[in-house]
């Protein structure tokens, strides 16, 4: 304190003061990012320092035994779309990428159309329901979303296989004599990522239901709306965030399965996520992999954006 | 380190928050000195920057610049835990996991005081605010006015120098305030410690305060007693502040020495100690209250003169409405003694006179 | 008389969908369950009721020691997360707006936003190279991963719980003389114990139920419990899956319900 005394009759306590909050500033600074430090080493290490090394990967010329040679190159990003024919030397589409990437949207999108059409009602029925039971059926949601994805792709393997419940409980009452194939199809592909993903699609849709406010739903029925267009005019529009958020949350991990479509599609039918692990696999392109892989994140990052820039809108449109 | 050093005095004190657009200047070059053994109260409307300045005497905030002594010691450089200050807060803050006794203890635990002493300490602290019985009890299962008791109890069991209090009665119903204020004064009694009171409550400041610091847009305008505050405002703010009051234009039509001549809008002249800057011709402002002005007849001896044009009805007095011929509206206060209600009417034209020292020339 | 009365909240045939998806959603795994007791080899026959596949389960040596490596790799894994999430937590919460403060959510968050399959090729490649230069093959590499994966699965609940905590508790702990640390101690870290504690459970169990990241990082020889059985499963199965499943969902079920109790109670 002695010196303090000194100081400010030396200097001015004007100097003191301000030296003394960017002291302080500097401490706060400094306790924050060591705070941080841990989980942001942690995240660099084993996730985004990797993404980079992807990148990079991407850019080099691939070792047909597997790996890398170190040289510039932009085959791989060429070879996402294109291919050179073996013959003639003429570029063409690469076709087989191409099928692929087409199937990987179409089955997201016929994903999240399916979700949002289960999901919505059960997701206004949980909402609608009592206060004491809604938190029940909430809890029923949840718990398959935080079981084991694999498990739950197992448990639907074992719904549609030829010797599954569906085709042996159709044999037997004879409305069939030979089994369906569902397993190793698109359709199989689409059932199991609807069966793990739907807790996604109803989780956000309830949250924006929850707040929805009724009046406005009576309001409707006082204006001699019938009750599809209540939902139409009404509810529809309300709850739009949650529909919005639920449909990215579907669209985005169904678009990068592995799991699932690996599970139930067999070697047959291929989405993004396996014709990624091929390369790394029997492929030996590891370019080409990291590419895919670039790619597939690209395009999430733009579902992601167009997300959030809608949902900023609303909140705008809404004051 | 005297006995006679003030126990916190601020040196142009500023606290800038944020830079660039958003900067906002929440106190701009602040002295203000505290006496030790005072209730110092810091009045002023919602954002003046009160808090802002217990906030730096308390040491959860660094001064932009200027200084802040404790006992004469410059303490810019310490942080809260280690000022003899303690702070009751606006929410109370008690900590939730804790009993009330164990909230009661916890400063003289931290200041490493010997289990024994604590205890000794905290019975003493609960009977002071008188809640023996509730000593084991979790803090969210007590009532507000309780809270409020075991957090000044909590601030107080570690004797700091100064006790900081921000607006700690404003979440407390009517009745329960009034009794926390005599009590409030009774503890500072007791303790002798020096209390700096928040508010923006002006009545709870005037009876509470040994003085009062008046604050407006991040600057002190006055410092005084209650009825310094309250009889000689400085400033147009703190008059209009401070309970109601009339401001009427005069005109300085003469001058001798300190003493001089002013004229009221109604022509007539009277007698008035002037400020050093108020030469003749210039135009002062003069603050008067409405309990201040008499109503007489208007064919009489009067200072002004107008026309009722309200009356409303308290209780304990009654309020009229004057309209000056000048336009101006005066208000003027009377107490119920009977009568005037029963002798003015709407419509009826009075005469005002006013003290010569209840007209108050403000400093521009 | 008869006459239903009319509800706003209803909406044709909405609680008949509902009703089926609940059903779709628990119909295959109470099945998977409930064929783990079959006494017969097959899935869809049933003949009988048998603890044999759990007995099998128990005593295959291959299950046994996946299900050891899986346990060991998510309790560090949650452990870590959880611990460097709390420190993260306190770092980003409650404080004025600082430089790189975005940064530190977006890096954060970066697990959540990125693909699996993409983060799994990714580490394959990062980690292939490390293999090769120490030659180290460890469990290390899946640790690693792990904990990075999990990290905003445990920041979630922690960082809720820090917002939702009074601000000013702490500075009062300073105001009566408690040092950063001890304020931190005595204070904060008891407000804060519930949000941990639920953060280390979904840490946790998100680390169990991880099949693909795992899958591209392990080493030859090591297999958790998910990526034994995604191995399984390209063979002929028998209820000895089922009953692995079994066990597995009541574990996650146990530590979810424990989660949604406990953060329940707290409202
Ligand atoms: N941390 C902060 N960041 C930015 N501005 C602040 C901060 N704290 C206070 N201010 C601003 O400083 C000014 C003074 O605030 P202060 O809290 O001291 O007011 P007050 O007199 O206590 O008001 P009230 O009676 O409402 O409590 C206000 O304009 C406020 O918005
Ligand atoms: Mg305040």
């Amino acid at each position: 304190m002695a010196i303090s005394g000194t100081q400010s009759q030396r200097g001015g306590t004007h100097v003191s003061a301000a030296e003394a909050a960017a002291a302080f500033e500097r401490r706060e600074t400094r306790t924050r990012w060591l705070l941080s430090a841990p989980a942001l080493i942690t995240l660099a290490v084993a996730s985004i320092g990797p993404l980079l090394i992807v990148l990079v990967y991407s850019f080099l010329q691939k070792n047909p035994n597997g790996g890398v040679f170190w040289q510039f190159s932009t085959d791989a990003w060429f070879n996402v779309i294109l291919q050179r024919d073996i013959f003639d030397d003429t570029l063409q589409f690469a076709d087989a990428h191409l099928s692929i990437f087409w199937r990987s949207v179409k089955l997201s999108m016929g994903t999240t159309v399916l979700a949002l059409i289960f999901g919505f009602p059960t997701a206004y029925f949980i909402a609608t329901r009592p206060e004491r039971t809604r938190e029940l059926w909430l809890f029923l949601i949840t718990i398959p979303f935080w079981t084991n994805l694999l498990i739950r792709t197992f448990a639907i393997q074992e719904v549609i296989r030829n010797e599954g419940i569906v085709n042996s409980l159709l044999l037997w009452v004879g409305i069939i004599d030979a089994p369906i194939q569902m397993m190793f199809t698109d359709f199989a592909i689409m059932m199991g990522m609807l069966y793990v993903f739907l807790p996604l699609m109803v989780l956000p849709l309830y949250a924006s239901m929850e707040k929805l406010d009724f009046r406005l739903v009576e309001a409707g029925y006082d204006l001699y709306a019938t009750r599809l267009q209540v939902l139409r005019r009404v509810i529809i529009p309300l709850v739009k965030p949650g529909i919005i958020a639920g449909s990215i949350l579907v669209f985005i991990p169904s678009l990068g399965a592995y799991v699932t479509p690996r599970v139930l599609g067999g070697g047959k039918s291929l989405m993004l996520g396996n014709l990624i692990e091929l390369q790394f696999g029997q492929g030996r392109n590891w370019p080409l992999g990291a590419a895919l892989s670039m790619t597939l994140l690209c395009i999430v990052m733009v579902a992601l954006l167009v997300y959030v820039r809608k949902t900023s809108r609303q909140g705008g449109a809404h004051g | 380190m005297s006995t006679a050093a003030a126990a916190v005095e601020a040196k142009n004190v500023s606290k800038i928050f944020g830079a660039g657009v958003g900067e906002v200047r929440a106190l701009d070059n602040v002295s203000v000195t505290i006496r030790q053994n005072e209730f110092f109260t810091l009045l002023g409307p919602s954002g003046c920057g009160k808090t802002t300045l217990l906030r730096l005497i308390a040491g959860f905030e660094m001064p932009t610049e200027g200084s802040i002594l404790l006992e004469g010691e410059e303490v810019a450089h310490l942080p809260p835990f280690k000022r003899p200050v303690n702070t009751v807060f606006q929410n109370y803050a008690l900590f939730p996991h804790m009993s009330v006794a164990e909230n009661i203890g916890f400063g003289l635990e931290m200041l490493g005081k010997p289990k024994t002493e604590v205890q000794q300490t905290v019975d003493a602290m609960l009977r002071l605010v008188r809640m023996e019985e509730l000593k084991h009890r979790k803090t969210s299962q007590i009532s507000g006015g309780q809270q409020q008791r075991v957090a000044l109890a909590r601030a107080l069991a570690p004797r700091p120098k100064v006790l900081l209090l921000d607006e700690p009665l404003s979440a407390l119903d009517y009745k329960l305030r009034k009794d926390m204020q005599l009590e409030l004064k009774r503890m500072q009694h007791e303790t002798g410690i020096t209390f700096i009171f928040v508010t923006h409550d002006q009545e709870e400041a005037l009876t509470m305060s040994d003085r009062i610091a008046v604050m407006s847009q991040g600057n002190i305008l006055q410092i005084g007693s209650p009825d310094e505050i309250y009889e000689r405002p400085a400033d147009r703010f703190v008059a209009d502040f401070i309970g109601e009051t009339n401001f009427i234009e005069a005109e300085v039509i003469e001058r001798i020495g300190e003493d001089g001549r002013i004229r009221l809008p109604s022509g007539v002249a009277v007698s008035h100690k002037l400020a050093s800057n108020a030469g003749v011709g210039s135009r002062v402002t003069l603050a008067i209250r409405p309990e201040r002005i008499d109503l007489v007849r208007a064919d009489g001896e009067t200072h002004l003169k107008g026309k009722v044009d309200n009356i409303v009805y308290f209780g304990t007095d009654t309020t009229f409405h004057v309209g000056l011929d000048s336009g101006q509206s005066v208000t003027v206060r009377v107490q119920n003694r009977r009568g005037h209600q029963e002798i003015l009417q709407v419509g009826d034209v009075v005469g005002l006179t006013i003290a010569p020292e209840a007209m108050q020339i403000l400093r521009d | 008389m008869a006459k239903a009365t009319f509800s706003v909240r209803r909406q044709t045939g909405f609680a008949t969908i509902a009703l089926v998806c609940f059903v779709m959603l628990y119909a295959p795994i109470l099945t998977l369950m409930i064929y783990s007791f079959n006494d017969g080899t097959s899935v869809a026959i049933w003949e009988g009721f048998s603890w044999r596949w759990y007995e099998r389960a128990a005593a295959n040596e291959q299950v046994q020691e996946s299900a050891l490596l899986s346990l060991k790799i998510a309790s560090i894994a949650a452990v870590l997360a959880t611990i460097f999430a709390t420190m993260a937590a306190l770092a980003t919460t409650r404080t004025r707006p600082y430089r790189g403060l975005t940064a530190i959510f977006a890096a954060i968050n970066t697990p959540l936003m990125v693909p699996e399959i993409v983060t799994a090729v990714a580490l394959l490649i990062f980690f292939a190279s490390i293999k090769v230069a120490t030659g180290y093959t460890g469990i290390a590499y899946l640790v690693a991963a792990h904990t990075a994966f999990c990290i905003p699965f445990a920041y979630l609940p922690i960082r809720a719980r820090l917002e939702s905590m009074d601000a000013t508790l702490e500075i009062a702990a300073a105001d009566l003389y408690a040092t950063p640390w001890r304020a931190f101690r005595r204070v904060t870290f008891p407000l804060l114990w519930p949000g941990i504690v639920a953060g280390l459970m979904l840490a946790f169990v998100i680390s169990l139920d991880d099949v693909v990241i795992t899958e591209f990082v392990k080493s030859a020889g090591q297999d958790t419990l998910p990526t034994y059985m995604l191995g399984q499963l390209r063979r002929i199965v028998t209820p000895e899956m089922n009953a692995i499943s079994t066990v597995f969902l009541g574990i996650s079920v146990m530590v979810v319900a424990l989660f949604f109790f406990m953060t329940r109670k707290k409202n």
